[in-house]
């Protein structure tokens, strides 16, 4: 049987779209109170007073948890997550107070009339490439080098023929998955349990274990649907802890919520970056010379240092190399994951700056890149398991008709349009971590498979059920498959683009073996049970560079009367090893492409630096790409069978579309009109008085 | 958000009575009152529901178009006689918030529509126009969506909406009744400048109704046309929008309306603009140079200065194309 590689429709595709899923705050129990966040209206200082007494004689209101009655936290080494442990006040919007009342409607009122008094603090808000604090941290994220070094890259720019140095920047970008943050908790004799938003129910159980001392069976945490994160769930923000605080201090189930205006300022963000780049190439394009100054910020209480040079490390053959990244502490809350961190706002930069080599060199934008192909990882020097990025490149460019385009920029026109094409490589890592899953047979030949996956709307339940049906060789409909639950043996997180790929990896490990034991004993009245964990099988990998890789072709047009852009035509074609379902893949591919437009485009969190926070707060004024927005979008993948991935064959297809898009956009902008711009987004105001007319 | 008394009146003088006591707000299809007051922007103390007794009917009277204040704007758009007779105002329409807004949202509602200013919109920042006398940060703050014609010191916010743009241009009236009697205000005069009072956005009495919106139906309102610039392909506030109508005689303009959106307190018409336009030719550098007439005038501020650029050239544009019957 094949299970796996074909379309199969979600399983819970149905239950979703006629409303009778039910997600996070919508499980509380009938009992459940609500509780309502207080938020700081300074960017600076202490918080010397608040008025609980008028709060507390308000008729429905519960408690009133501030940092001078709320229980104390354990550290869990992430000081975001000790809410209401003291009065400093780290960042505007940071969480001040909690009012728990009877109704949402009391817990709102109150929240917004409470009386908070502050001493305020001068406050600094702003990253700058030249900011003083600055400062390289002891590693970037995901454990990446904070610097590394390849030859000497000076010497290769002063003798490279061309050379390009340019600066490119993004600004805050926000997540906003459809479901906001949300947790109801609860406690029963001593233990906590909660149903919790949440990208990876196992490493918030052990997070809120640590921070309530308990032990890591005290704390079931669930997590059954989950409406999106791309990333800012994968570490608990600070809405189980205020929930489980306010559920402890009043012997009740507790709902919290965040709103939209909230999920900018208490939900993680892609800190603004600020890439300098240097690109040297030989006469014939051999980059010489590969500079990547990554700049970024962080929160007064967190380090997070978003691994922006990450992405050329593992990219390009270059004889000289030098990435570094620097990051500073500022008086906002701390950046956190989201969608490609790192690979985002890296390719974006490098991406840009090659297709600016590809111009100073006379070097058609796609030769260019095969020019540079390495051999090995340049960084690591290991081999690479597969790489076919020149093919997807090829494929795009059949795809799209790239073979003959005209390289001048500004020329092309159309009526009162300007058209231009523009194309960028993607390239996201294939990494896996370890995880447990459970394999019982029952005496009717069907099959009950637990694993510790999390479904935040990609379809990681369709594809771990096709996973077990293909490895016990029987139809999906006789597996009884379990998820998010932290009962379950340990899951990793749904992050990374490795969810599939760790979850399948342990799924087939027990299905296999629970099969061989099948083949030798009679399955008992209770069943027949296998429990595995795949740590020593990752252990035991390969040192290898895997990759998936991928090529984005964009046609661009801007309208000469206003400097509006559109974006017609975009193909991308991607190497990810296996696609384990073409229907939740092709999504996955789409929703990061477009995701990419919109960063190209429209998104953009706006600083007031005399006020600090986020200055736009909604879905009103944070702009993300409309249906309206999106042209004819050509998703292909290439073939690709990698036996150095794991039993599934699988690379992860969650984040690469993002990687790389909007460089393709800015390119294929700069093509039609001659304007580079190089700071996100693009909007009219920054290409209006350079266009004709 | 505040909990307060909602009221359902059966007549229009029931609503009015109603609506004289401070601390009041009316309440149509619900689309802007109700955000503001979750956010907290707006806090009435009562809501009077005066959604059902808007007329919903739209009909042709005495060579005009009589719209009720409880038209639907999805309703209007699509309306036989505003789509060929009246393109500025279906186009309008069709260029603002998003089907689902459209379906909700009613004409009197559309035209009273408070600013999108970000600082209005937070109250936990200072705004003249929500509390007077905090203090406008807009002025040397974010102000690249704000105005750059008309503001004051006091307030630098702009009318964002689309439908009262395309009225100002048709020359449309609105129908008040308030306690006192009944009311005739041109659009034109419907919105107001800020000055010293930025928290009252229209000349519209404490306490009065709309009822109806009056659009003539002349020959020029058959040759207007909307075009708005945005940030986004739909569903976005407008940067600078543009309602005009055009009628050329041997190639001489006989009469235009240009009226510019998203750049002042108000719909701006460009009377200035208009008046360089009329009995010349519609051709050459006449448009172009009228336009720039107009927005001599013009103040911006370091962030917004580009919506001077952008409505010279969408003017121009539209302009143009409205006198080579192609808009
Ligand atoms: C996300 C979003 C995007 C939007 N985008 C656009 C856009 O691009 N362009 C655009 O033009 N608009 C846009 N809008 C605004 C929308 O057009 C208005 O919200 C809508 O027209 C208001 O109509 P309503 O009937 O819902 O008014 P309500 O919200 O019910 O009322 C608005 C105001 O009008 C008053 N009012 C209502 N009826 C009367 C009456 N008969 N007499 C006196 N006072 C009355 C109320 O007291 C209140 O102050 C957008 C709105 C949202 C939420
Ligand atoms: S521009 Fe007007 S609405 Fe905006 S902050 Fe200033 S006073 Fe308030």
């Amino acid at each position: 049987m094949m299970v796996l590689g074909h379309d199969h429709v979600r399983v819970d595709g149905r239950d979703k779209v006629t409303g009778v899923a039910r997600y996070g705050v919508e499980k509380r129990p009938d009992d459940a109170l609500h509780a309502w966040a207080v938020r700081a209206t300074v960017a600076r200082g202490r918080v010397t007073g608040i008025d609980t007494e008028a709060a507390l004689a308000t008729p429905g209101v519960v408690e009133v948890l501030t940092w001078r009655n709320a229980p104390r936290l354990e550290d869990a080494d992430d000081d975001e997550l000790q809410v209401l442990q003291d009065d400093h006040v780290a960042y505007r919007g940071q969480v001040v107070a909690l009012v728990v009342a009877e109704t949402l409607e009391v817990a709102r009122e109150v929240a917004s009339t409470l009386d908070v008094r502050y001493e305020t603090e001068p406050h600094d808000v702003a990253l700058a490439i030249d900011h003083p604090g600055l400062y390289a941290p002891e590693q970037a994220n995901a454990g990446a080098d904070t610097d590394s070094a390849r030859g000497d890259v000076e010497e290769g720019l002063a003798s490279s023929s061309h050379v390009v140095e340019a600066v490119y920047e993004t600004p805050a970008l926000f997540n906003n998955p459809m479901e906001p943050h949300a947790t109801v908790a609860w406690w029963e004799d001593g233990a906590l349990r909660m149903v919790d938003s949440t990208q990876g129910t196992t490493p918030t159980a052990q997070t809120m274990a640590t921070l309530f001392g308990l032990d890591e069976p005290q704390v079931r945490v669930t997590a059954e649907h989950v409406g999106g994160g791309f990333g800012s769930k994968g570490t608990p923000k600070a809405n189980p802890v205020l929930a489980a605080m306010a559920a402890k201090v009043t012997g009740r189930p507790v709902a919290l919520a965040w709103t939209r205006q909230m999920m900018f300022g208490l939900a993680g963000y892609r800190t603004p970056t600020i890439s300098r780049v240097r690109l040297g190439a030989d006469a014939d394009g051999r980059l010489q010379a590969i500079s990547h100054e990554a700049f970024s910020q962080t929160s007064r209480l967190e380090e997070f240092t978003e691994q922006t040079a990450e992405y050329v490390r593992h990219m390009y053959d270059s004889r000289t190399a030098l990435t570094t990244h620097r990051v500073t502490q500022l008086d906002v809350h701390t950046p956190s994951w989201m969608r490609a961190p790192g690979e985002c706002p890296g390719a974006y930069a490098i991406e840009s700056a090659l297709d600016e080599l590809a111009h100073t060199a006379g070097i058609d934008p796609v030769e260019l890149r095969r020019r540079n192909e390495p051999e090995v990882d340049p960084e690591t020097g290991a081999p690479y398991s597969s790489r076919q990025l020149m093919a997807c490149h090829d494929r795009a460019a059949e795809l799209f008709g790239w073979a003959g385009r005209d390289p001048r920029p500004g020329v092309r026109r159309d009526g009162h349009w300007l058209v231009g094409t523009g194309v960028a490589s993607s390239s996201y890592p294939a990494m896996a971590a370890p995880s447990g899953a459970r394999a019982t047979a029952l005496p009717d030949g069907t099959f009950r498979v637990g694993v510790n996956a999390t479904d935040i709307g990609t379809g990681a339940r369709t594809v771990m059920l096709q996973a077990a049906a293909e490895e016990l060789k029987v139809e999906p409909e006789q597996v009884d498959l379990h998820i998010a639950d932290s009962d379950l043996p340990h899951g990793a997180v749904a992050g990374g683009s490795s969810g599939s790929a760790s979850w399948g990896w342990a799924v087939a490990k027990a299905c296999r073996a629970l099969r061989s034991r099948m083949a030798t004993e009679r399955v008992p009245d209770e069943g027949l049970e296998v429990v595995v964990d795949t740590a020593e099988d990752l252990k035991g990998r390969a040192s290898l560079a895997r990759f998936a890789y991928g090529a984005q072709m964009v046609e661009a047009r801007v309208d000469v009367r206003t400097g509006e852009v559109v974006v017609p035509r975009w193909v991308g074609v991607f190497a990810a090893g296996r696609i384990l379902n073409p229907r939740t893949a092709r999504s996955q591919l789409l929703g990061g492409m477009t995701m990419g437009l919109s960063m190209a485009l429209h998104e953009e969190g706006l600083l007031d630096e005399r006020f600090g926070g986020w200055a736009n707060h909604d879905l009103a004024t944070y702009h993300v790409a409309a249906n309206a927005d999106v042209g004819d979008l050509t998703i292909e993948w290439l073939p690709e069978d990698d036996g150095e991935l794991g039993p599934l064959r699988s690379k992860g297809i969650g984040e690469i579309g993002i990687v790389g898009a909007a460089a393709a956009v800015a390119n294929a902008v700069w093509h039609a009109t001659g304007v580079r711009v190089r700071s996100l987004p693009i909007q009219p105001d920054k290409l209006l008085d350079r266009l004709p007319g | 958000m505040r909990a307060f008394d909602y009221v359902r009146p059966d007549t229009e003088d029931e609503a009015l009575a109603l609506l004289a006591e401070p601390g009041t707000s009316a309440l149509a299809g619900g689309t802007n009152l109700v955000d503001l007051m979750r956010l907290g922007v707006a806090r009435p103390e009562r809501v009077v529901d005066v959604d059902r007794l808007g007329s919903t009917e739209v009909v042709e009277r005495d060579g005009s178009l009589w719209i009720g204040a409880g038209v639907r704007n999805s309703d209007l758009a699509a309306h036989p006689v505003v789509r060929e007779r009246l393109p500025a105002l279906s186009r309008a329409l069709l260029a603002a918030a998003s089907g689902q807004l459209r379906n909700r949202a009613s004409t009197g509602g559309n035209l009273l529509q408070r600013t999108r200013c970000v600082y209005f919109m937070d109250p936990t920042k200072p705004c003249n126009k929500r509390e007077p006398g905090t203090g406008c940060p807009a002025v040397d703050g974010l102000s690249r969506d704000l105005a750059v014609l008309g503001h004051s010191e006091h307030c630098i916010a702009t009318h964002p909406g689309d439908m009262s743009v395309a009225l100002v241009a048709l020359e449309a009236v609105v129908h008040v009744r308030t306690a006192e009697g009944d009311l005739s205000i041109p659009a034109v005069d419907f919105h107001r400048l800020p000055g010293d009072e930025p928290h009252r956005d229209t000349n519209l009495p404490a306490g009065a109704l709309v009822t109806a919106v009056e659009v003539p139906l002349t020959p020029l309102a058959g040759r207007s046309t909307y075009r708005k610039a945005r940030d986004r392909r739909s569903f976005a506030f407008g940067l600078v929008t543009v309602a005009a109508a055009l009628t050329v005689e041997d190639g001489v303009v006989a009469d235009v309306r240009l009226v510019l959106g998203s750049v002042a307190h108000k719909p701006w018409r460009a009377t200035v603009a208009e008046d360089a336009i009329r009995g010349r030719a519609a051709s050459g550098s006449v448009f172009d140079d009228a336009v720039r007439a107009e927005l001599a005038a013009a103040r911006p501020t370091d962030q917004n200065a580009f919506k001077v650029e952008l409505a010279r050239r969408l003017s121009v544009a539209t302009l143009h194309e409205l006198a080579g019957g192609r808009a």
